[in-house]
């Protein structure tokens, strides 16, 4: 397994990690490059905060089956 | 400034989810916030003649907003009198706590934490509407709603690798567009 991975990669690990889906050695590796490379240290201190800020944003969204809802009603109403 | 068209066809998908985070803070009910944005929406159709276009679709739908929630405050005012009261008891043993425990509770979220985590939100969906409607589809999915990936990809009939490049781009253009338009000010 290579230790070495490119920014395209380092960037992809760093998203799935802010989803908790980048494994533990994918984080490692991630680690690793961030290391050395300031264009990735950016795009992952950028990335962190993007999602702090969502999470203390406490959005919510309409559920889907009552946008269904409104829109079905929305297109009765615009040809009557 | 060109002149603002209205287009309800695609109200729903991008606009339902500002108006009902907008209205869920001020009314705090699920069930209410929903029956605003649809009565929002369907008044909004109604009055579409009275619209000039000198306002933005959104702007214009929150006009409508504001109104249908004052009217709803005034109607839950006028019904005051007969409010119920409800009073919570507390387990014995706990008692003593109760002062601090409520004390807590005030501090832990004050009115106006609550404004400025509403108007966050806001700007973070206002910020969703430069990029590309699917894709903004998707981001929500996976960001707020939580969808894991398999599903979102089934849904939308993509692979995983698709799915991470939109996510990407759309975190890029939000990370961008919060940037400019809230951390700054």
């Amino acid at each position: 397994m290579k230790i070495k991975i490119p920014c395209d990669e380092a960037n992809h690990i760093c998203d799935k990690s802010q989803y908790r889906e980048a494994t533990f050695w994918e984080k490692l590796r991630l680690n690793i490059h961030l290391l050395y490379c300031k264009a990735c240290r950016k795009y992952t201190a950028q990335n962190q905060r993007l999602t702090q800020t969502i999470q203390d944003a406490h959005l919510k969204s309409l559920p889907d089956k009552e946008k269904e809802l409104l829109k079905e009603r929305l297109h009765q109403e615009l040809n009557k | 400034m060109a002149v603002e068209e209205l287009h309800p066809e695609n109200w729903v998908d991008r606009y339902a989810d500002y108006l009902y985070n907008y209205t869920i803070v001020r009314v705090n009910n699920h069930e209410i916030a929903q029956d605003l944005v649809s009565e929002t929406f369907l008044a909004g159709l109604k009055s579409m003649k009275h619209f000039k276009g000198e306002a933005s679709e959104r702007t214009w739908l929150i006009a409508i907003l504001k109104r249908k929630i004052i009217d709803y405050y005034r109607k839950i005012n006028s019904a005051k009198g007969k409010a119920e009261v409800r009073i919570q008891f507390r387990d014995t043993e706990n008692e003593g706590d109760w002062l601090e425990e409520q004390v807590e509770d005030l501090s832990d979220k004050t009115a106006e934490d609550l404004m400025e985590n509403e108007e966050l939100g806001l700007a973070i969906l206002k910020c969703l509407d430069s990029i590309n409607e699917k894709q903004a589809l998707i981001f929500k999915m996976k960001t707020i709603d939580g969808v894991d990936t398999e599903t979102i990809c089934n849904e939308f009939e993509i692979t995983p690798s698709n799915l991470w490049v939109i996510i990407h781009r759309a975190r890029k253009a939000l990370a961008e567009c919060l940037e400019a338009n809230w951390f700054k000010s």
